[in-house]
């Protein structure tokens, strides 16, 4: 063994925040394999429709109401979400908590609101393969939001009942990152499902 | 220091990176070289079934007329075969070799993301059971190894034959995309310090391009096995043109997949090449730069080429003609890698013709048959003749026969004592080779005479009037020396396995970092990171400098920056965990569910979130140890340009 030359590490910090934490990296991942599943869908989409007659087939488009509400609910999310990472990356933990919480709410909000938007999709998943992409992009989506409504909850109750440390505010910040996902994902979903069938 | 506190941190740097004993403890194991040799091994005996498949479907091919097989189980025989080397064998073996090598080649002491490590292979062993066990009660897939719809469908294929083979496709796809993510944050964070972008070894760049071709690629075939199983259990019509579907849809997403798949399947053989030739021409490969650049331009040009599987579709010619292009462009970059491999062989020391070189010189003869075969079906005109017929079996074989067996092979040659300790025998390894090349080329070859003359790929007989018999004769007596060949290297490694641990820590006098530490190296790798100055730093260094004053009470890893691998932090890796291996229960237990009912996507959920939550709660012991060590990050992020803080 060499004694010479040595280089100490000594000191460095045990975790950190944003680009540099193994958890930014492992988030991005997902959103790279999540982001290019829903590329693929959106163009699954515009595939069958372009072999299509008329788009949509055999049903009228899906209603606006609930589908427009919902996009409103999920970007004003992004203010509390925004907001909760900011705090979680100074280490505030009474704000986390309080920022969870009003994340929360606007997730119980929008899965609400989603439960209608299924109603007013005016087809099914087995009507024809109009049906089937639309319901394909939707169940997608609400499986991402779902998901990360669950990581949250996870998340707010560890906040509050612990055992804490250091690191796991970089799981709070990490968290936001992919909500940041989800949000930033449902624009372009919507905009297949709510407004091609309405393009002329 | 003195070598007494060397001596004691190295064992508690051990205790620290121990697993746990027992059986449960075996569970629970992530480590990353048990994790990847419990693929290499599982994937092994995948490739002995598929490989006792093709046998049975060569003796069937021996003679005309011959009733040996009947077509039911043929289908089921070649559409196993294929699906299982493929995603089964190829893939993951080669994932294997990155998950055991990449760490240990860039320093670092375990895999990112250990425990997802350990749950992509229990992921991937329960889906391999299971259609293997389906395959047993008769009701394995029966559709080829792409599965084309309407064949595949609802109304031509009733019962749950394919949609076992659509699970097959979600379990083996979700491990492949885990390892990637994995392999790609090894790469990019954990690097050791001073193993720069330019510094990385060439396999490990291969395995970042696969990763990356993953990350794009098998989304596509997720998503279209789980419109062709939804298609089949509730009633959508994504395939079904008679409601607005498209049966050319599923060609499309499987060969958005199934295109880049070729070369995920090649591009990390070909970083294994780069890693044997320099190894035994005592040189660093010819060219860095152009190869890494060939492998990152392989993995783009890749995702351009997947329509020339439809060339007989029909489509419009100019898109015809854009895939031809793109087909006939990515022989360059290839070229490139093999024209720099042989200036190699020109300027470097002598030649040592050990098995794993050996193997390399026969990938070269091989796959470069395969790629001139390819160059020609990548034309439309051509391919509209040779479609379905036995001149695309030999194509294919020579190819990923050519271009990741023999390489594969090579490597676990050449890094069998590194895994073990021991040396495989080389007079076997030259037995194995010859009857390997011979066999190989006496089965495949006669395939492109039987397709020029006309016979279709997947037929379970043909009749003795088409000529046929003496040519398929052959192919089956090759079939069976590469069966000799095979049964002489697993003899080779239960003989070497008895044997002591003498091959020490580096014999073949390699440059590589994995070459720096015991063999097998210690539950670490390396009692301290070592620090390199060069691309080939064992024949730099013998000694290269070490990284001190990690914690040795947690399992501490250096997380570097990506572009100039300066320590950044210490990141503190997770201890073995029951919860991989439970989570992979409960996501079978959904995955199968799924087969027979769409509400086990419902109920089967809620094993898979207690699960996943049971992983991620943290004990009140770990915290209290992550505590004892943690340093807080500084408030305020130092600019991006400034070093992180280093003393020297």
């Amino acid at each position: 063994m060499s004694t010479s030359g040595v280089r100490d590490v000594t000191g460095l910090p045990t975790y950190t925040f944003g680009h540099h934490s193994l958890m930014w990296w492992g988030t991005m991942g997902i959103i790279v394999i999540e982001g290019t599943v829903f590329v693929i869908a959106i163009g699954a989409y515009l595939y069958l429709r372009s072999l299509a007659q008329a788009w949509p087939i055999g049903a009228p488009p899906p209603d606006l109401t609930y589908g427009t509400l919902n996009t409103i609910i999920l970007l004003l999310s992004a203010i509390p979400n925004q907001w909760t990472k900011k705090v979680a990356e100074r280490e505030n933990l009474k704000l986390v908590r309080i920022g969870l919480i009003v994340c929360l709410a606007f997730a119980v909000a929008f899965l609400v609101v989603r439960a209608f938007e299924f109603g007013s999709l005016n087809v099914h998943w087995d009507t024809n393969a109009y049906g089937s992409i639309v319901y394909a992009l939707m169940v997608l989506h609400t499986t991402h939001l779902v998901t990360d409504v669950l990581d949250t909850i996870v998340l707010t109750v560890l906040m509050f009942t612990g055992p804490l440390e250091g690191k796991r505010f970089v799981d709070v910040s990490e968290n936001s990152v992919y909500w940041w996902f989800v949000v930033g994902s449902w624009p372009f979903i919507y905009a297949t499902v709510y407004w091609v069938p309405r393009l002329p | 220091m003195t070598s007494a506190e060397y001596e004691r941190e190295r064992a508690e740097v051990e205790k620290t990176w121990a697993e746990k004993p027992g059986w449960l403890g075996q569970l629970m194991v992530v480590n990353h070289r048990t994790v990847a040799l419990r693929y290499l091994v599982t994937t092994f005996v995948f490739f002995l079934l598929a490989g006792l498949m093709a046998a049975a479907m060569r003796l069937q091919l021996a003679r005309a007329d011959n009733d040996l097989i009947g077509p039911d189980l043929y289908n089921q025989l070649f559409s196993m075969h294929g699906s299982v080397m493929m995603f089964l064998f190829a893939v993951p073996v080669l994932e294997a070799m990155g998950i055991y090598l990449v760490p240990l080649m860039v320093g670092a002491r375990n895999i990112a993301f250990p425990r997802l490590n350990a749950f992509s292979y229990w992921v991937f062993l329960f889906g391999g059971l299971m259609i293997f066990i389906a395959f047993a009660l008769d009701i394995g897939p029966e559709a080829g190894w792409f599965s084309y719809v309407p064949l595949a469908g609802p109304e031509f294929s009733p019962g749950k034959r394919q949609d076992f083979w659509a699970q097959l496709i979600t379990f083996t796809e979700l491990s492949a995309l885990i390892v990637s993510v994995e392999i790609i944050v090894t790469a990019f964070k954990l690097r050791t310090p001073g193993m720069t972008l330019k510094r990385i070894p060439l396999f490990v760049w291969a395995q970042v391009a696969t990763a990356f071709m993953v990350l794009f690629a098998m989304p596509a075939v997720m998503l279209g096995s789980s419109f062709l199983i939804s298609d089949r259990l509730v009633g959508t019509h994504f395939f079904n043109p008679a409601e607005g579907g498209d049966a050319l849809l599923w060609q499309h997403l499987f060969w958005f997949f199934g295109h880049p798949e070729v070369y995920i399947i090649f591009v990390p053989a070909l970083g294994i090449v780069s890693e044997i030739v320099a190894a035994f021409t005592r040189r660093a490969v010819f060219g860095y730069l152009p190869v890494v650049l060939s492998l990152l331009a392989t993995a783009i040009l890749s995702f351009g080429l997947w329509v020339h599987h439809m060339f007989t579709t029909g489509l419009p010619p100019a898109g015809m003609s854009f895939f031809t292009a793109a087909s006939l462009l990515i022989a360059i970059p290839t070229g490139v890698q093999i024209f720099c491999w042989i200036a190699t062989f020109a300027t470097g020391g002598r030649l040592r013709f050990h098995t794993p070189l050996l193997f390399v010189v026969g990938f070269f003869f091989i796959f470069i048959i395969g790629g001139l075969t390819g160059v020609m079906v990548a034309s439309a005109t051509l391919d509209s003749q040779f479609h379905d017929s036995y001149f695309v079996v030999a194509h294919l074989h020579y190819v990923l026969i050519g271009g990741a067996l023999f390489p594969l092979v090579g490597g676990i040659y050449y890094w069998f004592p590194k895994m073990t300790g021991r040396m495989l025998s080389e007079r076997a390894g030259r037995w194995q080779f010859w009857l390997f090349f011979i066999g190989f080329n006496v089965t495949f070859f006669p395939m492109h005479i039987l397709g020029i003359e006309g016979m279709t790929r997947r037929i379970y007989t043909y009749s003795a009037s088409s000529g046929w018999e003496g040519l398929n004769q052959l192919a089956t007596g090759g079939a069976l020396m590469i069966a000799a060949s095979v049964v002489v290297l697993i003899a080779n490694i239960i003989s070497s396995l008895r044997k002591a641990r003498t091959a020490g820590d580096n014999p073949w006098d390699a440059p590589g970092l994995e070459w720096a530490t015991s063999s097998p190296p210690p539950p670490s790798n390396f009692v301290r990171p070592l620090v390199v100055t060069s691309r080939t730093p064992l024949w730099v260094t013998p000694h290269p400098e070490t990284v001190i004053g990690l914690p040795t009470g947690i399992r501490s890893v250096l997380v570097t920056r990506v572009h100039d691998a300066e320590p950044h932090h210490i990141s503190v890796f997770p201890t073995p965990s029951i919860w991989p291996f439970l989570s992979a229960i409960a996501v079978t237990i959904l995955f199968i569910g799924s087969i027979f009912t769409p509400w086990a996507l419902v109920w089967g959920a809620v094993p898979v979130a207690i699960g996943l939550i049971g992983w991620f709660w943290p004990t009140k012991e770990e915290t209290a140890t992550h505590c004892k060590y943690e340093v807080k990050p500084p408030r305020e992020a130092p600019p991006p340009s400034e070093p992180a803080e280093l003393r020297l």
